[in-house]
Order: structure tokens, then sequence, then C-alpha cells
């Protein structure tokens, strides 16, 4: 063992896979140690549903005895890691953060989790999340909530509250989320992580519990733009299972990591910044264009102009979609059944019961937004917005390389504020879900810490289609100046930190 | 008012299941039986997380389909989404095409007494079968569910509202079977429900220029059953106007114990089915390529068969249209004349095999020609053997008959059953002689005038012989021995 616990789960994911092929670390270590953390926090934090740790130790086994061979099977063998709870694991509960899928275990594993897996990942568990992915603060998960690390007593953001909170809380060196108006990006920014939307098409949708089909996608989030660009280079490709998903060749993210912002064209949208976003956010982030400008990057102010319709849009898009993938946890085949006396009444018993209110809120939106009479006026209008929401980025993308901006109007805001008026719950996706709308890829990086409360606040970079590596390059650029948060405290209430100067080391007795 | 005064008003909807080997958006297999729930995956289970992914088999049967039956081929096509709750449907939708189906218009020309008709179609489109509910499986009174049967690749071909009786409606019904099987596109079983229908039927006056309330009905699984659901419907709605009462747009189930339609559910219950664009499968693409050789490849139709029977070779109507009923009968019509020979006489004689003896036994053994144990070249064998007079025509029935059976070669056959024919004049003499001798009331009486008894002395030759013996040599013989 060459290092303390807190060593071990501090290191990158990065460090921790050089770590086993240098032979000074074991899988076996990262998995104890990931296991003890996650037994010592998860308490307090709430971002696992379910902790696979047989599996991991077994996995870790094999990842030994391969390294004992020389053998690597990619920079991630033997690393521990965790994955939302919607993506299917053969054998491991999946429950999507839903009551009605309680105890349902599949017969497969998602695409992404078999790409993991190969690439000698170890995960160790799935993670908490808003319940079938609907919601921006984890409070919709069906089964307990999940903190913010930074501030116990605030959210993690959602849906992939679980994600970023166990990556923030040093229980995981990387996770996988979903993104579908935010929900990589929200959480990423909140719980002071890196975590990256890819391009609608690059990563694999199959074994992936769906919300919306035409706007899901799988993410990363680690703590170092380096591990989020690792993780997405082990996912993304075409996969014959999805044939939404884009055989165009996977860019090496890692190639251009290191080339700085230098002569790269920053756009800032005029309506990102037209009110609404708190002072301390805007500070934070306009603090981070003006390190671009030092780097020589250039900024460039730019126009989107149909940004105010993204969420009216949005959500009859995602609703519709969501009212009929749905609709499959009828209580015929799998998961949760109602005993009743007729078909009918079973159907109705066992979603009036497995679901909770915010899916039978976007069921009710989505059905009725299909309905005949009302399809034209609502359904294919909001098609219409988002034909226009793509031409806004298309034409800002012909005078800059990437969009940047606040991923959020606020910080991270204390676990009970939003959750009786869903509306202004929504409109907190006002900067993600145009991106989602777009098909384009967006990533949050942190940029500093608000004043007050001394939450992380995340800096969102849009990028052309497929172009991630532009956006990681970006990101990286950024993380070089500014820095990670340091690790969280994991107590209630706002404290002062200071920038970590450097990732922690990996050598003996130093820190 | 009798049914007569009113105009009689079909459009049919066919689901035909595609014969590919998997279904349209997995891997598993599409064949019939099997154990409940044995051919099933993730993807056709509709577990949480599957996408589908999309067999191009069925493109390529629906453009061939298409372009065959004279429809649009759209180059770019999209499956929906149809929303519905129902055991018997995995993904609570069945994934579909809506606004933009893959075939549109196009016609089916049929010949009803006589008349050509032509009955426009709407559109052709893809989507997948549901599975089957099961019902009285459990001692508890449970139901099951079958999901072998979901996602076998249907297409559903609608035709307009053209047709105007129900002998059209058959006839449109049994063309339009026997162009999707010669396209080799489906089995044409209606038993097995791999070819459906479901009607849409509407009575008017006769004169009337606007069409009456229609009714759909379902579950008609022989051309049977859709005369006596359509006939019975026709009596329904006309009974209805007669009584100055209104039809009512519904669904009507035919019961085929009782032989009549019932009320399924009204247009107040019909589903809103809530159709949107698939959002997980790409829009169909079918560029000019693939349609240019999926024209190339299409089989001469039946029609166009049946024309060259009876042009090039002479066939009458009648023989052409049984023989270009099925395919694979026409095609063994083709082979077996090829190896037979050539000329109008030579198919017609052929074609009096084919739709004689030929179809007689293959009715008797229930065997479609993929099973028979007869060749083309056998059969062209049988009728060379008959024609250089080696066998009679009983002798070529019993060659027939056992090669069917057997998928001996005739020729064995003949050896084996000693079934040549006796041409020796000598053997035959000698017969004709002994009949003679032992019949002399009769050659009194046939010297006398009496030639009708001819028949008499060839049947007692014919039974001296065995049979065997040639009828022609027979026959002179006795004309010459009763002093002709």
């Amino acid at each position: 063992m060459s290092g303390s616990d807190s060593e071990l789960t501090g290191l990158s994911l990065r460090e921790a896979g050089a770590g086993i092929a240098a032979r000074a670390l074991s899988s076996r270590d990262l998995v104890e140690a990931a296991l003890a953390r996650i037994a010592a926090t998860d308490g307090r934090v709430g971002a696992f549903l379910e902790v696979t740790a047989e599996r991991a130790r077994a996995q870790a086994a094999q990842a030994d005895q391969r390294a004992a061979r020389g053998e690597r099977r990619s920079e991630l063998d033997g690393v521990p890691v965790a994955v939302k709870d919607l993506f299917a694991t053969k054998g491991v509960p999946t429950t999507a953060g839903s009551r009605i899928l309680e105890g349902w275990k599949p017969p497969y594993d998602a695409t992404v989790v078999e790409r993991l897996e190969d690439a000698g990942a170890v995960v160790v568990g799935k993670l908490n999340m808003d319940e079938f992915a609907m919601g921006s603060s984890n409070e919709n998960s069906a089964y307990k909530p999940c903190a913010n690390p930074y501030d116990l007593s605030r959210t993690p953001g959602g849906s992939s509250g679980g994600s970023a909170a166990a990556v923030a809380a040093r229980q995981v060196h990387g996770s996988l989320g979903t993104d579908t108006g935010g929900s990589i990006r929200l959480p990423a920014s909140f719980c002071g992580v890196v975590g990256l939307k890819p391009t609608y098409g690059r990563v694999s949708r199959y074994g992936v519990v769906a919300f919306a089909s035409s706007l899901d996608q799988v993410g990363p989030l680690a703590r170092t733009v380096e591990d989020v660009a690792l993780l997405l280079g082990k996912i993304a490709g075409h996969d014959p299972r999805d044939m939404t998903s884009s055989a165009r060749p996977v860019d090496d993210y890692l190639a251009a990591l290191e080339e700085g912002a230098r002569g790269l064209r920053v756009g800032v949208p005029r309506e990102w910044f037209q009110g609404g976003v708190d002072a301390g956010v805007e500070r934070s982030v306009r603090a981070a264009l003006a390190v671009y400008e030092r780097l020589g990057a250039k900024l460039v102010e730019i126009s989107l102009p149909h940004t105010k319709y993204g969420i009216a849009a949005y959500y009859l898009i995602a609703p519709a979609e969501a009212s009929s993938n749905l609709a499959r946890y009828d209580g015929v085949r799998f998961g949760l059944r109602a005993e009743a006396k007729g078909l009918r009444e079973m159907y109705a018993e066992t979603r009036e019961r497995g679901f909770g209110a915010e899916p039978k809120r976007r069921i009710m939106l989505g059905t009725y937004a299909l309905s005949a009479g009302y399809y034209d006026a609502y359904y294919l209008r909001a098609q219409k917005v988002r034909t226009l929401v793509r031409r806004d980025f298309d034409e800002a993308f012909r005078v800059c390389d990437v969009i940047a901006g606040p991923v959020s109007p606020t910080v991270a805001f204390p676990l009970g504020a939003r959750t009786q008026d869903p509306l202004q719950m929504y409109l907190g996706d006002v900067f993600t879900i145009t991106c989602n709308l777009a098909a384009l890829p967006g990533l949050s990086v942190p940029c500093g810490l608000h004043g007050e409360s001394g939450m992380p606040v995340g800096l969102q970079l849009v990028g052309r289609p497929f172009d991630e590596a532009t956006l990681l390059r970006a990101a990286r650029a950024l993380e070089r100046e500014v820095g990670a948060p340091s690790p969280p405290s994991l107590r209630e209430g706002a404290e002062v930190r200071g920038q970590a100067p450097s990732p922690p080391s990996l050598r003996e007795g130093a820190a | 008012m009798p049914v007569s005064d009113f105009q009689v008003v079909i459009g049919l909807e066919v689901h035909a299941q595609l014969l590919t080997r998997s279904k349209i958006f997995c891997g598993c297999s599409t064949e019939f039986g099997g154990e409940p729930n044995s051919h099933v995956c993730p993807v056709c289970l509709g577990l949480p997380g599957v996408l589908p992914w999309l067999n191009q088999k069925v493109v390529e049967m629906a453009v061939r389909t298409g372009l065959a039956l004279g429809c649009r081929i759209r180059d770019r096509s999209v499956f929906a989404r149809k929303n519905y709750f129902y055991p018997d449907l995995p993904k609570g939708y069945q994934t579909s095409q809506y606004e933009a189906p893959i075939c549109e218009g196009g016609e089916v020309e049929v010949t009803v007494g006589g008349a050509e008709r032509r009955i426009r179609l709407t559109r052709i489109h893809m989507e997948e079968d549901a599975g089957k509910n099961v019902h009285d499986v459990s001692p508890d009174g449970a139901s099951g569910v079958d999901l072998n049967r979901a996602g076998v690749p249907l297409l559903e071909i609608v035709s307009e509202p053209d047709l105007r009786s129900i002998d059209e409606a058959v006839e449109y019904l049994k063309t339009l079977r026997a162009i999707l099987m010669y396209l080799g596109v489906n089995d044409g079983n209606l038993q097995e429900g791999s070819f459906r229908c479901d009607a849409n039927v509407s009575v008017m006056r006769k004169g009337a220029d606007r069409y009456g309330t229609r009714c759909e009905i379902k579950n008609m699984n022989s051309f049977r059953f859709l005369r006596q659901a359509v006939e019975y419907e026709v009596r329904r709605q006309v009974g209805l106007v007669e009584d100055g009462k209104q039809v009512v747009q519904e669904t009507r189930l035919f019961d085929p114990d009782r032989g009549e339609t019932r009320s399924m559910r009204s247009k107040e219950e019909a589903h809103d089915y809530r159709y949107f664009p698939e959002p997980d499968l790409p829009p169909v693409l079918v560029p000019p390529e693939l349609v240019a050789r999926v024209r190339a490849e299409l089989p001469e139709l039946p029609r166009a068969r049946a024309a060259r029977y009876q042009g090039d070779l002479g066939l009458s109507a009648y023989d052409a249209a049984l023989l270009v009923s099925e395919r694979a009968v026409a095609e063994f019509f083709d082979a077996a004349l090829a190896a037979y020979g050539s000329g109008p006489e030579a198919a017609k004689r052929l074609a009096n095999w084919m739709n004689g003896e030929v179809a007689r036994l293959a009715n008797e053994r229930g065997e479609a020609p993929s099973a028979w144990k007869l060749t083309p070249a056998r059969l062209a064998e049988i009728l060379r053997l008959l024609d250089a007079q080696t066998i009679g025509g009983p002798g070529a029935k019993a060659v027939l008959e056992e090669v069917f059976a057997t998928g001996a070669e005739p020729g064995e056959v003949v050896r084996a059953k000693g079934l040549a024919q006796v041409s020796d004049t000598g053997a035959i003499e000698a017969a004709v002689d002994a009949v003679l001798a032992a019949s002399a009331a009769e050659v009194e009486r046939y010297r006398a005038g009496n030639k009708k008894l001819m028949g008499f002395f060839v049947g007692q030759v014919m039974k001296a012989t065995k049979g065997k013996g040639n009828p022609a040599v027979v026959n002179a013989l006795l004309k010459k021995k009763l002093g002709e």
C-alpha cells in the first residue's frame, strides 16, 4: 500500500491508472479505498443507490492479475468508477431512481458499461438520480436525497446528482451520467467537477433507460478535464445497437488537450447575460472570460435570439417523448406490479404507485401535447423552435469556435428550496437546454467559487457538432489557470475555501 | 327496400408478415410457433434501455412490394410511434409509419366476372407485429402473454374504398395474396395469421354521391369468413338505414361461430394513438440504386405470366389462371415444359396433367409444391413414356401416383410394377383370339350389327392383358378378326 486511503481516493483517474501501470498501486488498494470512502461518507452524501462491492473486488483482482502479467487494457484498467442508476447493468439492480423499477435486474449491460469494463474500469456501484432523470436537484429520487459535498444542506444538482456528488466527494475517480436538458452540466457545476454532454449521437444510448430519446446523451464526469477526455475516448463511437449513434471516427481527445486557448474565438452570447443571473455567478464567469482573453483567446459577442423559447420547446418535446418511453412500465413484464382485479385497474394502480409526482406531471404534459387536435400547436411548433435554436448556433459558430457562459443562473440552492415550485426548477435549465435541443456538445468546468456562499461555479462551454476536442482543450486551458476546488468538507453550511494549487501528490508522505 | 338497391363500398387493410428470417428491430427468429417466449430478447421484450435496429431486408421487401404494385417509393420515409396500452404490446407503442410511409399510391388489377377492375392503393407501410395474449393457460385463470410474434415485420397495405362488391373484395384479396407470394415476401397463410385483413364497409343508396358511415371489421382469418362477415355487415347496415336509423362508426369484431359481427369499440372509445416520429430510428433512406436493383430482380407476376401462357403457349384463360395462382406451381410448369417440349401442343398436354392429376394428388396429400417428391423432370419423363406408348393412360396415372408418393424414377416404376404397355402383336393376338372364342354369342350379335359390343371386346382383351395392351393395337386386331 503506497498511500493512505484519502490519498488514494484523491487521485485523479489518470494518476490512479498510472499508479497501477507503474505497479506502485494495485486495483485492489484503489477499490478498497473507494469502498471504504463510500462506507464512511455516503450516509451523509447519499450518492449511491447500490454498491457492488463483491463484483468490484472480483474485477479488481482480475485487473491486478493483468497488471502482474504486464497487460493493460487501457489507462483506466483497475480504476474504480460508478455509473448513474439508469445504465443497464447485467444482474445488478437498475432503478432509474424509480419505485416502478425497484428490484429489476437487467439481463444485459448498456453499451457504455460494456465499454468501460472492456477498458478495465471497475464499476463499484450505481448512482443516485432524479426519477427517470427528471429533475434538476436530485430531489425527485424515489429512494433518498443526495447532498452537495460542498454543503450538505444544498442540492448537488440533477438529474445526475449522484454522479457529480460521488466524484466531488472522492468516492470514485470518475462517473457516467446522462444529460437531457443539463443533467450532467448542472450537477457538475454545482459540485465543482468537470462534466461533459457530448454531441447527440457521439455516445451510444443502448441500455440507457430512456427519458427523452431525441435529447438524451451519455457523458462523463470527473475532477479533471483530462479524466473527462479519457473517459469520453472510451465510451464514444458508433454502436450498431443504436441507430442514432454516429459512425464518425472518434477524435483523440488527449492529443490537443494542452494546446491552450491562444487564437481561440470564444463566443459570448448577449442573451446569457441579460439579467436573471446571480451577481456572484456572473462575476466568476466574467473572470473566466478574462482569463481566456489573457491567454490569447479572442472574445466575440454573439446572439442566440431564440434562447428564451428553449425551455418552452423543451418542456413539450421532452415530456412528449417521455410519455411514450414510460408506457412500458405497465406491470406486465418487469418491475412493480400492483395486484388489482382487472387489466385496466392493474395498469392504473401500478403506475399510480410506481411513479412519483414529476414523472406523472411529465406524462400528463406529454400526453396532452401529442393528443389529436393539439399535436400541431404544441409538438410540431416545438420542433420548429428547435430548428430555429439550432440555426442560432450555426450562425454563431461562423464567428466563434466555442461559446462560453454560465451553466446555471445560480449556484447550488438549498435542498427543498424549489420542490414546491416546478416552474422555478425548470427555469434553472435555461442555459443548458438549448444545447440539447441543438444536439451540440456542452461542458461544465469549475471557474471559481461564489463570493457569498463559497459554492463552486461552473463555466459552460458549447461547441460545434462533434467538436468535443475543442471544448476539452478550452476547458483544460481554463483549468490550468483556475485550478479545481479543494476537496469538500462534507459538512453543512457555507465555508471559505481556497483553490487547490495542484492535484494531490502520489508520493508517500507528501500532501 | 332490398339490399340490391344499395351500393356496397369496401376498403381493405391487409397485414402481411414479411418472410425475413429475423425480426424487424432485433435478431430474434420470426419462425411461427415455438415454446411461448422462446424467440425473444431484451429488444423485442421492450426492456428498459433497449433500442430498435432496423432490419434492412424489411425495407427491401417493402420496396419490392411497392414496385410490383406500381407505388411511388419514398426516398425518405419515417417511422412513427403508435401509442396504446395492451399486454401484448411490450413497449406501450407500436413502431409503425404514419405521415411518411415507404410506399404511396399504386394499384391491384383484378378480374371479377370477366371484367377488369383497378383497385387503387392508398399506401403501404412497414411496422412491427404485436405478441399474443393467451387465455386459459393457468389454473388460477390468469392470462399469459406470448411475445414470440412481437417484432415480426409486417407490411400494412391499405386500399382505397374502391371495392364495390363482396366478390371484388375476395378477388382483390386473392390477387394481392398471390402477388405477395410471387414476390417471396409473404407465405399467404391466413390460418397462422401471416396474411390478415380488416375491412372497412359502408353502404349507400345507388346513385348517392356520398359514402355511408363505415364500420371497420376485424378478425377474419379466411376468405370464407371475409365473405360471411362482409355479407352480414352489409345486411346489418342496410337494415339500419331502412329502419331510418344511423350506422354508427365503430370497430366490429367478426364472430366465426355465430357468423356475425359485433361492436368492439365505438368512435368515442377509439384510441387517440398520439402518433409522433420515432426518435430512436433515423429516417429510412431508399437510394435510387436500391430501387433499381430491386426492380431488376422483380419476378414475373401472375397476370403477366398468365398473359404469356395464353399468348405464347396458347393455353386457355382457365388453364393459365390455374397455373399462375401459385408461383411455385407456375415455376414447376415452366421447368417441366422446358424438359418436355415446346409448342402449344406440348404446353396444353402438360397443363392438362398439371391442372388435373398433379393438382388432384397434391390436394389429396395436402402438399405444397416445395414438398412434392415429383420433379419437373420426372413429370416430363412420364409424359414422354406416355407419348412413346410405353405406357398407356391408366399406366401413366399409376406411375404419377407412385412417383408423387415415393419420388422414384418413372422408368423404374414402370419396370418394377410391370406397367409397360404390350404392343407385341403376337401376344395381343393370342388374347384377342381367346376372348373371341369365349364370346361366341357376342361375336354373333356384333356381326348382326350391334357395333356397340366393340367396347365389350376391348374391355375383355384389356382385362386379359392386365390393362397393358396397347389400345390401338387391340382395336386394330379386333376389327380385323371381326371381319372389317
